[in-house]
């Protein structure tokens, strides 16, 4: 129900709407696992053979354009999504449109040089990197979207970009640790690059919880309302009784209790299993196994830390329901 | 010029081009808004043959262009799938809401079947009684042609207390009968109002009045709305008014700020009153022979009190001729009030409004009142001829509404308000309070009630009309024996000021066959199976109960006029649908509650915009042609063929209650050339219709203010046909006919009140104000029902129709018990909280919410949210059904422990007492969270009414 | 276009006084009424007659309380009624982020408009608005706001004086005012000037065109008077009624 003050601990949140954590993790994975191809296959620090090239370069694309795709379902009017390659001087949103698809442009060369004219060098090289490079600005936008929106203290701050980067980074490079295992037996430089990743993605991932949960917020009742001279402001009645779209879309409820563990949960599914299983892959025979769990869990836990982002998220619209700070 | 960037960005993302001047409408009509009985003037938009958009209409009298929350979503009524579309007769049992659908030509045949019988037997056996009716003069004369006295409309439960006390005091009253001096007060009290049938003008006035630095106070228990926008406001505990009033009275007199001059010349404040304990005349006025009150002469003498001029004495003892004394109102007023029990400490805790509090705003009244006098440079002359150069007042302004009324002790409180304004001269004086047209009236008030023994007559109609007001005893609706004569006993010993009827006792009086059993219960426009019930569960019991020696209802025949699927109509026999305001012919008629103003009478008229889609009838339409058919002689011709063949249009057009007198005041007289007075006129509604439906006549100015003493005004109210002699209007601070009344408690005079009731009367009928406890909290062990519990109206919704409406129902869809914070915190109740609170009667379960600005003594809830499920076509999880809830689950007709004698009402003017109930508030354990309660078993609906779209897509038809 | 334009001179938008508004809900409807044939039509309303009722709204009426009664309810503390609409803003991130350039600010006036021909409903621009005044039409699919009735206040078919948006026409309290705020001398900024009109969340830095005046202080006369002047005090046990006894008064 509408604006009902919220009881000790629970708070209004963004809806984690399904289609955009998904659309957000798999593109930031599809796309952190194309730019590591990119640089790395060019540079010649992975296997050339097509087969993996294949592999490697499907395990992306398809998770890039589901993820692009995922977010077109959340689109209103997805027969016009076209448009939104349009305003990309100003529009992270745009800007990441036009990225994501451009650089499939490099990316395509890249794969058909790779895969059908067995050529990893020189034009397709540069193709590659230039896919790379494109792949990561494309996640940096993804990351700028919401690191712009000021009216969300959780998001409007520095540490969402290398957020994003790193939880991209590390998705990719759990997926290519356990792809590249079919064309390589024992590789030892990505699981250990592997694990550093995932220790810097795990470091910077518990700073921002840090950051957003001992930063004041900028906004608050009063100042949303101009009120408080006479003292504290307090919603009295909401707008209307039932809950609106502002409520449906930023008035999503969590308590303090569940969100704790699901902290947990993404802490350990997310990172720790995934350490621990890339460890695991480094010294035993059995690395394949080892390493596709590192992927699923790490892939469960991303969802939850995603899911995390919006559910932690405190738009500063609540402040007129209830919400005395966000 | 169009380069190829522009053209890439055109591709891309084509500028907008915005058609900045659509046209608006194809027609626009004006008619008078009835999303609640404001009566608003409204500028109807029409295109593609629906409604495009509603606004004000500037020129209106009444909210000069502007329209609330209600009037704006009057698209939304016209457009709800809860109206009904065709008559209805019940097939299962009543409450269940089962129908046949039938044509109109049944639906007629069967009410004169059952009326004509009626009538020819003993027409007492109906009773008509209607809600929100805005044509009560027609309703009302209607039942007095059909020869009953068993007619009102809600007055009884809405706000006799107020038009009584007013009516009996000084000729007028809050209400909608007058107003603050929005223009020149330079401070404003506003008791108990939350919204106010006023509510667009005392709206667009509070803001002028704030904007002009002028200061505006509000005293209620509750901070919202009107009382949030106030420069100040006092919390006050519910009920306790009357006390603080006069305490703030006592202040007055201890500091001797008091008008004496207006009193004596304005009021009674100077006539003598017996003082002979004992006798039958003890405390009424010393009169001469011809009747005339008498008044204490400078020397010590008596004279007549109505010769202008002498000097006379406010306190002092006169003998009378006949050896008794007699003193001035004046002194026993002094007297009373100066007396320490109404000292600012002795009430304080009983207020909750501490005794300094009180001391300051007595002093800041006797301030502004006696410092900041003002004075208009218009000159006028006095009833005795006397010339005046300058219109002078004091500028404080009162209003004050159903925080007041709906109390047991409402008319005293009333009373001491009108007291206070008495005291400190501010009745229709500049920057004081003013009259709005036709008041004015006599004080003490005009026509008494008919119905008396032998008034009512098989086959013929009554001597008068069924309601009025009783001068003494001898008025008394009752029968030899003292037994009451009308169904809700208005006008018995139990309410001998129930000037407006006692609709609530209607439904339990007739199920309980006492007085006697009726046959028929006939309703127009009153929910009263739900939320105008008392007592909601029960009253839906006594109107399903059966004889059960005979198998029938108690109530045998029950005939409802509504225009929704309302719960009410589930519980008629007879349903005849009627149209909505865009669909009919209405009249807002001087004769009834009219839209006059301060500045003149005025009155207005709805004319039908719309054709109805559905196979409905105009009530008024209706209830002309039942007239015809039943041959109530006023209905029909010589002939005895209808007189009124085009039904109520006819009606206003041709209908006369006096020669020259009509519903409608403007344009009168063949020509059209008579205001107020004046022979029909066939092109009368024309003319309406060419002026925006209203008619206004504009005082000249030197009749604006002192209108009860002003020659030149009241010798134009008799012009007008407002009033019906010109003799000057006595405000009355000692009202004569409550002691007529208490004397016969006293055992004086031949009509006596029966035994039981002798101490009560005796002890109200104070011909001076007096301050009690309400009933209920005197009555309930407090300490286990500490808390008050009132509502208020939303300014949203309009009782229960608003719940229909799929706008206004987005704003107010549930209703939550808010509570002060300190409250909560001492009972362990947190916000959001399920509570369950219970009063003597019963316990309903609702949701908390804390608040800052209530007194700390009090619970309230927005009034009439709560729905039944089933009802008003709405799906049965919606939240009017699920979280919302009704305060009259809690809430009684009679008094706890009194064994139902004694009404849970005024004593004097059987007011149903709504704000007294006590309730204790405890949570609810968290199994139960999450609904409210009681919830009754879903009701069916008509097969006609239109189905219930999943989206709304109102005007999207153009894009 | 989603960059914003060069500011114009002018800023059309409304100043709202919060010391008169009684939060009637008038222009929440009258918005609703108007607006549901206007530029932006239709405002749709889902589950309009059943449980989970809501729908598009340009303007919607909250309420605050403001600081804390004291024991006996006295004290400064005030309930305050708060609508909510567009503000119109300068520095509008709900422009910016736009990625179609449906969402755009008119150079000409500064109104902030949605082209609902070619929004694509990603909904952004809802997250980017601090003050929750973008709407989402479900059922189109497309996002809508308050159109600063810009069919109303340039429209020929409408008389002059009533240019104005649907909301300040109704407002009973004149709690809602239209008008420059781009020139200093219009009657709009001379009563921002004059009231103390404040910005919401001006630390978000979206310089909103829409002002709020705030809640006045008391005013003068609504401070405490000074004690009645009471006569000469009457010895305990006098009679107070003795002082009237010999007021001669003229009828
Ligand atoms: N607890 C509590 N109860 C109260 C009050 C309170 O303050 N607290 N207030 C009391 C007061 S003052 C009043 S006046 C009553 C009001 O209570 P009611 O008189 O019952 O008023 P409404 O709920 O408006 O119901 C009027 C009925 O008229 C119908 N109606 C609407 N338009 C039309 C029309 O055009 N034609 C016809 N024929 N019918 C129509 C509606 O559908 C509805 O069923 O409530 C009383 N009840
Ligand atoms: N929007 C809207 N307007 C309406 C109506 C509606 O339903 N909706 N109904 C119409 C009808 S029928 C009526 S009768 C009028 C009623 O008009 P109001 O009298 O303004 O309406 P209520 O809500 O009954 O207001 C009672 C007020 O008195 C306060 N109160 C309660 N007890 C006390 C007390 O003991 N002392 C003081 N000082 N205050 C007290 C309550 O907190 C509340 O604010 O409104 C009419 N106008
Ligand atoms: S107050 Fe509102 S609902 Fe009532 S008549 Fe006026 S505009 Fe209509
Ligand atoms: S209030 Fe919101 S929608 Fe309006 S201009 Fe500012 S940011 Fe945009
Ligand atoms: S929802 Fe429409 S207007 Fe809003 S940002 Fe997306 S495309 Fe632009
Ligand atoms: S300006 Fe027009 S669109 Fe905006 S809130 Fe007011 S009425 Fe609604
Ligand atoms: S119409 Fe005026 S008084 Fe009513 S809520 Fe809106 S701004 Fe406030
Ligand atoms: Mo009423």
């Amino acid at each position: 129900m509408a604006g009902s003050s919220p009881a000790k601990g629970i708070r209004a949140a963004m809806h984690p709407a399904l289609s955009i954590v998904f659309f957000t993790t798999a593109s930031g994975c599809g796309f952190a696992l194309l730019a590591l191809i990119g640089i790395a296959v060019p540079l010649g620090l992975l296997p050339q053979s097509a087969g993996f090239g294949f592999a490697a370069l499907a395990v992306a694309t398809v998770l890039a354009v589901a993820g692009l795709a995922s977010s077109m379902l959340h689109l209103g009017r997805p027969e016009r999504a076209w448009r939104a390659f349009s305003q990309w001087k100003t529009s992270w949103l745009s800007r990441e449109g036009v990225l994501s698809v451009l650089t499939f442009v490099p990316a395509a060369v890249f794969g058909l040089g790779w895969l059908v004219f067995g050529n990893t060098g020189g034009l397709v090289g540069l193709c590659g990197i230039l896919a790379a490079v494109m792949a990561a600005g494309t996640i940096y936008c993804t990351g700028m979207i919401y690191a712009s929106l000021k009216p969300i203290r959780q998001w409007n701050n520095g540490w969402v970009v290398p957020n994003y980067f790193a939880l991209g980074l590390m998705g990719g490079l759990l997926l290519l640790n356990l792809i590249v295992r079919f064309w390589m037996p024992w590789p030892i430089a990505i699981p250990v690059l592997v694990l550093i990743v995932i220790a810097a993605a795990w470091g910077l991932k518990e700073r921002y919880w840090r950051f957003i949960d001992i930063t004041a917020a900028p906004s608050n009742v009063a100042s949303a309302t101009g009120l408080g001279r006479r003292g504290k402001v307090r919603m009295l009645e909401p707008p209307n009784t039932e809950e609106n779209y502002l409520l449906k879309e930023m008035g999503f409820r969590i308590a303090r209790k569940h969100r704790l563990r699901l902290r947990l949960i993404a802490r350990l599914t997310g990172f720790l299993v995934p350490m621990l299983a890339t460890l695991a892959s480094l010294f035993t025979p059995v690395g394949l196994i080892a390493a596709a769990v590192a992927v699923l869990s790490a892939a469960l836990g991303l969802v939850i830390e995603r899911w995390l982002f919006f559910a932690e998220a405190k738009h500063t619209v609540m402040l007129y329901y209830g919400a005395e700070i966000v | 010029m169009t380069g190829w960037g522009e053209r890439w960005r055109d591709y891309w993302s084509p500028q907008e081009v915005v058609d900045t001047s659509p046209r608006v409408s194809d027609e626009v009509k004006t008619t008078t808004c009835y999303m609640c009985a404001g009566r608003c003037g409204i500028k109807v938009h029409l295109k593609d043959g629906g409604i495009r958009y509603i606004e004000g209409n500037p020129a209106h009298p009444v909210n000069r262009g502007v329209i609330c929350g209600k009037g704006a979503a009057g698209i939304m009524h016209q457009y709800s799938p809860a109206k009904l579309r065709k008559p209805l007769m019940r097939v299962g049992e009543r409450g269940v809401g089962e129908f046949r659908e039938i044509e109109w030509d049944e639906a007629m045949a069967t009410a004169v079947e059952w009326l004509s019988r009626i009538r020819a037997d003993d027409p007492k056996k109906l009773a008509f009684f209607t809600g929100r009716d805005q044509s009560q003069s027609m309703t009302g004369f209607w039942a007095t042609q059909f020869g009953t006295p068993n007619f009102a409309a809600h007055g009884g439960f809405c706000s006799v207390n107020m038009a009584a006390a007013g009516m009996y005091t000084i000729g007028g009253s809050f209400w909608e009968f007058g107003e603050p001096d929005w223009e020149h007060a330079k401070l404003v009290l506003m008791f108990g109002v939350a919204e106010d049938h006023d509510s667009n003008p005392i709206k667009i006035s509070l803001s002028a009045l704030k904007r002009r630095g002028a200061k505006s106070i509000s005293i209620n228990p509750v901070r919202t709305g009107y009382s949030a926008i106030a420069d100040e406001w006092i919390g006050v505990r519910p009920g306790t008014d009357g006390l603080f009033v006069l305490s703030l009275i006592h202040e007055l007199l201890q500091a001797d700020k008091v008008d004496l001059d207006y009193l004596a010349r304005y009021t009674n404040a100077g006539w003598l009153v017996i003082q002979a304990p004992g006798t039958a005349e003890d405390g009424l006025f010393a009169r001469d022979d011809k009747g005339n009150p008498l008044v204490l002469g400078a020397t010590g003498g008596v004279a007549n009190a109505m010769e202008p001029g002498g000097e006379i004495r406010m306190v002092g003892e006169a003998a009378l001729a006949d050896g008794r004394k007699a003193v001035p109102v004046f002194q026993l007023i002094a007297q009373r009030y100066l007396d320490p029990q109404y000292a600012p400490e002795a009430v304080a805790a009983t207020c909750g409004i501490p005794a300094d509090t009180i001391r300051r705003l007595a002093a800041e009244i006797a301030r502004i009142a006696f410092e900041e006098e003002i004075e208009l440079p218009v000159p006028w002359t006095d009833w005795a001829g006397r010339r005046h150069e300058t219109m002078r007042g004091r500028p404080v302004g009162m209003h004050a509404m159903r925080g007041i009324s709906a109390h047991s002790n409402g008319f005293q409180t009333c009373r001491a308000l009108h007291l206070l304004q008495l005291l400190i001269g501010t009745i229709d004086v500049p920057g004081g309070w003013r009259y709005k047209a036709p008041h004015p009236k006599p004080c003490p008030p005009g026509p008494k009630p008919a119905g008396k023994p032998g008034q009512v007559e098989a086959g013929k109609p009554m001597a008068g009309p069924p309601l009025g007001y009783p001068m003494g005893p001898e008025d008394l609706i009752i029968d030899a024996d003292g037994q009451p004569l009308r169904i809700d006993k208005a006008f018995s010993w139990e309410a001998p000021i129930a000037a407006h009827g006692m609709m609530h006792m209607l439904i339990k009086n007739a199920w309980a066959g006492d007085p006697y059993k009726i046959d028929t219960l006939f309703m127009y426009m009153a929910n009263m199976a739900w939320n105008s019930a008392m007592n909601t569960a029960e009253t839906m019991r006594m109107l399903t109960d059966k004889d059960p020696a005979t198998g029938e209802y108690r109530i045998p025949r029950i005939i409802y006029s509504d225009a929704f699927y309302s719960e009410t109509v589930a519980y008629a026999d007879l349903i005849l649908p009627d149209t909505t305001y865009f669909e009919r012919w209405d009249c807002i008629s001087i004769l009834d509650r009219p839209i006059a103003n301060v500045n003149g009478p005025a009155d207005s008229i709805r004319q039908p915009i719309l054709a109805p889609d559905r196979d409905v009838r105009p009530f008024q339409d209706v209830l002309i042609d039942l007239g015809a058919r039943l041959g109530l002689p006023a209905f029909v011709n010589a002939e005895g063929a209808p007189r009124y063949p085009g039904g109520y249009k006819d009606y206003l057009t041709y209908h006369e209650r006096q020669p020259g007198i009509g519903p409608l005041a403007g344009w009168r007289g063949v020509d059209g050339a008579s205001h107020g007075k004046g022979a029909p006129n066939p092109d009368q509604l024309q003319r309406y219709i060419d002026n925006g439906c209203f008619w206004k006549y504009e005082l000249p100015e030197e009749q604006h203010y002192y209108k009860h003493a002003n020659r030149a005004y009241l010798d134009n109210a008799v012009a007008l046909g407002l009033i019906g002699n010109a003799d000057p209007i006595v405000l009355q601070l000692y009202v004569e006919p409550l002691q007529k009344f208490r004397l016969a408690a006293q055992g004086h005079g031949a009509v006596q009140p029966p035994e039981r009731l002798k101490a009560r009367i005796e002890t109200h009928f104070d011909p001076l104000p007096i301050w009690y406890p309400p009933f209920e909290g005197a009555r309930v062990d407090t300490v286990a029902f500490p808390l008050n519990a009132v509502t208020q109206r939303p300014m949203p919704m309009y009782h229960s129709w608003g719940s229909q409406n799929a706008w206004l129902r987005q704003i107010l869809g549930a209703n939550r018990l808010f509570m002060n914070r300190v409250t909560a915190a001492g009972l362990g109740l947190v916000d959001d909280d399920w509570v369950w609170v219970s009063s003597h009667a019963g316990r309903i379960r609702a949701q908390l919410k804390l608040m800052d600005g209530v007194n700390a003594h009090t619970v309230w809830t927005w009034n009439a949210i709560g729905k039944r499920a089933g009802a008003w076509n709405l799906a049965a999880d919606s939240p009017e059904f699920s979280r919302g809830f009704l305060l009259n689950h809690l809430i009684t007709e009679t008094l706890p422990g009194s064994g139902a004698a004694e009404g849970n009402a005024d004593p004097i003017t059987g007011q149903a007492a709504w704000y007294d109930l006590r309730v204790r508030v405890e949570k609810a354990p968290a199994a139960e969270a999450g609904e409210s309660a009681p919830h009754f078993s879903v009701l069916g609906h008509p097969a006609s009414l239109r189905a219930s779209p999943d989206i709304l897509r109102y005007g999207g038809a153009g894009r | 276009m989603t960059s914003l334009p060069i500011p114009g001179q002018k800023k059309l938008g409304l100043v709202i006084d919060l010391d008169v508004c009684v939060g009637c809900h008038a222009c929440a409807t009258a918005c609703k009424e108007w607006n549901s044939g206007g530029h932006s039509a239709p405002l749709p309303d889902f589950n309009p007659y059943g449980a989970d009722a809501y729908g598009v709204w340009f303007n919607r009426i909250h309420s605050f309380e403001e600081g804390t009664s004291g024991e006996d309810g006295g004290g400064d503390a005030r309930t305050v009624h708060f609508p909510r609409s567009c503000l119109h803003c300068e520095e509008p991130a709900c422009v910016t982020v736009c990625p179609t350039g449906a969402s755009y600010k008119r150079a000409e006036d500064g109104i902030v408009l949605v082209n609902a021909d070619i929004c694509i409903g990603c909904k952004l621009c809802s997250w980017a608005c601090p003050y929750g005044a973008r709407e989402f039409d479900e059922d189109e699919g497309v996002m809508k706001k308050c159109t600063l009735c810009i069919d109303r206040i340039y429209n020929d078919n409408i008389a002059e004086a009533e240019r104005l948006p649907a909301c300040v026409m109704v407002c009973p309290t004149s709690a809602r005012h239209f008008g420059d705020l781009g020139d200093p001398n219009s009657a709009v900024s001379e009563m921002v000037a004059a009231r103390g009109g404040k910005d919401l969340m001006p630390e978000l830095g979206y310089r909103p065109v829409n002002k709020y005046l705030p809640p006045r202080r008391q005013t003068t006369a609504a401070r405490p008077s000074p004690a009645p002047p009471v006569p000469p005090p009457l010895a305990a046990g006098d009679n107070k009624l003795l002082r009237w006894v010999d007021r001669l008064l003229s009828r």
